[in-house]
C-alpha cells in the first residue's frame, strides 16, 4: 500500500508498538530477574530496573549451575544443547536430502510407497511413539549419550518433503544438460543439485537447529546424568519442588543463557533462510 | 559416410496393449558436415526424435548410428553429440566459463586445454566479456550464445538443437538464426535442427526432413520441398500463405470445381477425383482475359505485394500479386493462368504427390 495518511500511519506504529512490548516485556522481566539477588527478586513488586548481580549470577550458572537444585554447570549443558542442535540439524539435512533425491530421481520399486511412508511419518510426532523408542535406545545402551540424544529424533520427513518439492521444481532439462555433459547421478547431486538447494538447506538448517535446540520431552527422558542435561533440561531442574527454595534469579540467567543461541543463528541466518522460504534460484 | 543414420526408428510409449507408438519407422542418412532442420507442426514426434538421437529416450525399435557406430546403448555423453535446450537448461549457480566448461572438467580435460577451447568458443560467440557472469544476468540472446557455447567446446561430431530459438524475440530470432548459419559454415559440424517454424526450418535447412504425426512425409532440399512438396501436409505445411489445395475431378483435360471447368495446359496424370496445387504466386492474371476466373472477395495490400482472396468454382483460392500491379476489385472476376510445370496433382485419398 502506498497510502499517506497521517492517522494510519500512527495507528500501524501504535498497533506494532503494543505488539512489541507485550512480546518482549516478560523477555525484559526474565533479563532483570536475572541481574537481580534472589531476595530482590522475591520482593513484590519486582524491581524492573537491572540489578547488579549480572555477572556474580552468570558465571555462577556457567559455573557451578544453582545450588539448590541441579548443579550441573550450565555451560556444560549449553554445550550438550549445542551438540544435540548442530546433529539433529546436520544430520536431518543429510538424511533428507540423499532420500529426497533418490525419490526424485531414481525410479526402484515401491517408491511411491517408500515416499508414502515417508510422507505417513509426518503425522506421527516424537510423543506418540516415545515409548517404543526409549525402549529401543534403552536397550541399545545409549541412555545419557550423544548418540541416544539425536539419532532417534534425526529423520526427518518434513525436510524430506520439501527436498522433494524443491528437487520437482528443478528443470528435467538441467538434469538432461548434466547427462549429455556425461555427469554420473552423484556428480550431479554435488555439481548441481547441491548448490541449488543451499538456499532451501540454510532454511532448513535454522528451523532445525532450533527444533533440536529446543527439545523438551526427549532429553528429560533420557539423560538422567547431570553431565548429559541439556540447557532447557537444565532449568527444569533447577526447579525445585516450592517456590522459596528455588533460586530465580539463576533459574532466569540460564533461560536468557538458552534463548541466546537460537536468537544468534536466527540472526546470522536471517537473509539466507528468507530466501530458502521465498525464492526457489533457479 | 553419413553421420547419423536412422534406420526402421520406432518410439512407443508404455507397454503391450496400453502403448502408444509415436514414432512410425523413420528412416534417414545424414550426411557428415550438413545441416538438416526437422520440422513439423507440435506433436508431431520431432523432438522425440532428436531426444532419441541425443539418447534421451529409448529407442523402442530399429537403430541410430553416429559416425558409423550404433549408439542405441550408448550414454548420451559418449554419443560424441552436443544438444542446445529450448530453455538453454544453464547450470544457473555456475558462471558462464563454468556452464561452458563442466562437461570438458567431467571428462578430465587438462585445465589449460579447458581454458583455450573455452577462450576460443568465447571469442566465436562474442561471449568474452561475460565469462565471469552468472546465466541469470544474462539477456535472452546471450544465454542462447552460452548454450551455443557449451555445445561447441565439446567439439562434438553432431550438433542437436531443440527450438533453440522459440524463447527469443522476433528479432533476435533472426539474428541468431544469422549466427547460427554463419558457425556453421565455419566449423561444419553436422547439425540436427529441430523447429515448427518453416521460416528457421527454409532458412537454415541444407536438407529439411518434414514430419507429420510420428512419420517422414518429405526429405529433401528447401527447394525440393517448396517446389516439389510430395503431399498435401508439406504442400499446406511449407508456405505462407500455404499452397492451394483444390479438391475436383479431372477428365480429358479439364479439372472440374465445383460449376467451374478449368482446362488443363497439360494432361493429369489420371482421370477421376484429385487434388490440384498451386502456390499462390504461381498463378499470375491473364492478360488475354481467357483463363480460370477468380472470383475476387477480399484483396490485401502488404506492400511488395498483394493477396488476393477469391474462390475458383467453389474452392478458396489464394493468389498473390506483384505490389505494383493494378489491384483487382472485390466482387470483379480476374481471369488467370499458371504455368503447366507448377501444377502438382495429388491422390485424394492419401494425399500423395502423382
Amino acid at each position: 500500500m502506498v497510502e499517506r495518511r497521517p492517522l494510519l500511519t500512527l495507528l500501524t506504529h501504535l498497533g506494532l508498538i503494543v505488539g512489541i512490548v507485550v512480546i518482549a516485556f516478560p523477555l525484559y522481566v526474565t533479563f532483570i530477574a536475572s541481574t537481580l539477588t534472589l531476595d530482590q527478586v522475591q520482593e513484590v513488586p519486582m524491581r524492573l530496573l537491572p540489578g547488579d548481580q549480572f555477572w556474580h549470577n552468570y558465571t555462577q550458572v556457567l559455573r557451578q549451575g544453582s545450588t539448590m537444585g541441579s548443579a550441573a554447570p550450565v555451560g556444560t549443558m549449553m554445550f550438550n544443547s549445542l551438540v544435540m542442535a548442530l546433529v539433529i540439524a546436520f544430520g536431518k539435512i543429510a538424511i533428507s536430502i540423499v532420500s529426497s533425491f533418490a525419490i526424485v530421481y531414481f525410479r526402484f520399486p515401491l517408491r511411491h510407497f517408500f515416499f508414502w511412508m515417508i510422507f505417513v511419518t509426518l503425522m506421527l510426532p516424537v510423543e506418540v511413539r516415545i515409548i517404543p523408542t526409549f525402549k529401543v535406545v534403552a536397550d541399545l545402551g545409549m541412555l545419557n549419550s550423544y548418540a541416544g540424544l539425536t539419532l532417534p529424533l534425526i529423520a526427518s520427513a518434513t525436510a524430506t518433503f520439501l527436498f522433494r518439492q524443491f528437487f520437482m521444481t528443478v528443470p528435467d532439462e538441467l538434469t538432461e544438460a548434466a547427462r549429455m555433459d556425461g555427469a554420473g547421478p552423484m556428480r550431479f547431486f554435488w555439481d548441481v543439485l547441491l548448490p541449488l538447494s543451499r538456499t532451501s538447506i540454510a532454511a532448513l538448517f535454522v528451523i532445525q537447529f532450533i527444533y533440536g535446540w529446543n527439545q523438551y520431552l526427549w532429553p528429560l527422558l533420557i539423560t538422567t546424568d547431570e553431565s548429559m542435561y541439556t540447557a532447557v533440561i537444565g532449568i527444569k531442574r533447577m526447579i525445585v519442588g516450592g517456590d522459596a527454595l528455588t533460586e530465580w534469579h539463576l533459574v532466569m540467567a540460564t533461560a536468557i543463557l538458552a534463548m541466546l543461541p537460537p536468537a544468534l543463528v536466527v540472526l546470522l541466518m536471517q537473509k539466507w533462510f528468507v530466501k530458502g522460504l521465498v525464492d526457489t534460484e533457479k | 559416410m553419413s553421420a547419423i543414420s536412422l534406420r526402421k526408428v520406432i518410439k512407443r510409449y508404455g507397454r503391450g496393449a496400453a502403448a502408444v507408438q509415436v514414432i512410425h519407422g523413420v528412416d534417414a542418412e545424414i550426411s557428415s558436415g550438413e545441416f538438416v532442420v526437422i520440422v513439423g507442426p507440435s506433436g508431431c514426434g520431432k523432438s522425440t526424435l532428436l531426444r532419441m538421437v541425443a539418447g534421451l529416450e529409448e529407442i523402442t525399435e530399429g537403430e541410430i548410428e553416429i559416425a558409423g557406430r550404433v549408439v542405441n546403448d550408448v550414454e548420451p555423453a559418449e554419443r560424441d553429440i552436443a544438444m542446445v535446450f529450448q530453455n538453454y537448461a544453464l547450470y544457473p549457480h555456475m558462471s558462464v566459463f563454468d556452464n561452458m566448461a563442466y562437461g570438458l572438467k567431467i571428462r578430465k580435460l587438462p585445465a589449460a586445454e579447458i581454458r583455450q577451447r573455452v577462450d576460443k568458443a568465447a571469442a566465436i560467440l562474442e561471449l568474452g566479456p561475460y565469462l565471469k557472469r552468472r546465466p541469470r544476468e544474462l539477456s535472452g540472446g546471450q544465454r542462447q550464445r552460452v548454450a551455443m557455447g557449451r555445445a561447441i567446446v565439446r567439439q562434438p561430431a553432431v550438433f542437436l538443437f531443440d527450438e533453440p530459438l522459440s524463447n527469443l524475440d522476433a528479432k533476435l530470432r533472426a539474428q541468431t538464426r544469422l549466427e547460427i548459419q554463419k558457425l556453421h559454415h565455419e566449423l561444419g559440424i553436422t547439425s540436427l535442427f529441430v523447429t515448427h517454424d518453416q521460416v528457421e526450418a527454409m532458412t537454415l535447412a541444407e536438407r529439411m526432413l518434414v514430419m507429420n504425426a510420428g512419420r517422414v512425409e518429405q526429405i529433401g532440399t528447401p527447394e525440393q520441398v517448396y517446389l516439389t512438396p510430395a503431399s498435401t501436409f508439406v504442400a499446406g505445411f511449407i508456405g505462407s500463405p500455404p499452397m492451394n489445395l483444390i479438391h475436383g475431378q479431372a477428365e480429358a483435360g479439364v479439372f472440374r470445381v465445383g460449376g467451374d471447368a478449368l482446362a488443363l495446359p497439360t494432361p493429369t496424370p489420371r482421370d477421376g477425383p484429385l487434388i490440384l496445387g498451386l502456390r499462390p504466386e504461381h498463378a499470375q492474371p491473364a492478360e488475354d482475359g481467357a483463363g480460370w476466373q477468380l472470383q475476387v472477395d477480399v484483396v490485401e495490400m502488404l506492400g511488395a505485394e498483394r493477396l488476393v482472396y477469391g474462390r475458383l468454382g467453389d474452392a478458396p483460392f489464394t493468389l498473390r500479386l506483384d505490389g505494383t500491379l493494378p489491384a483487382p476489385m472485390p466482387g470483379s472476376r480476374l481471369p488467370l493462368q499458371a504455368p503447366a510445370a507448377r501444377l502438382h496433382w495429388f491422390d485424394t485419398d492419401s494425399g500423395r504427390r502423382l
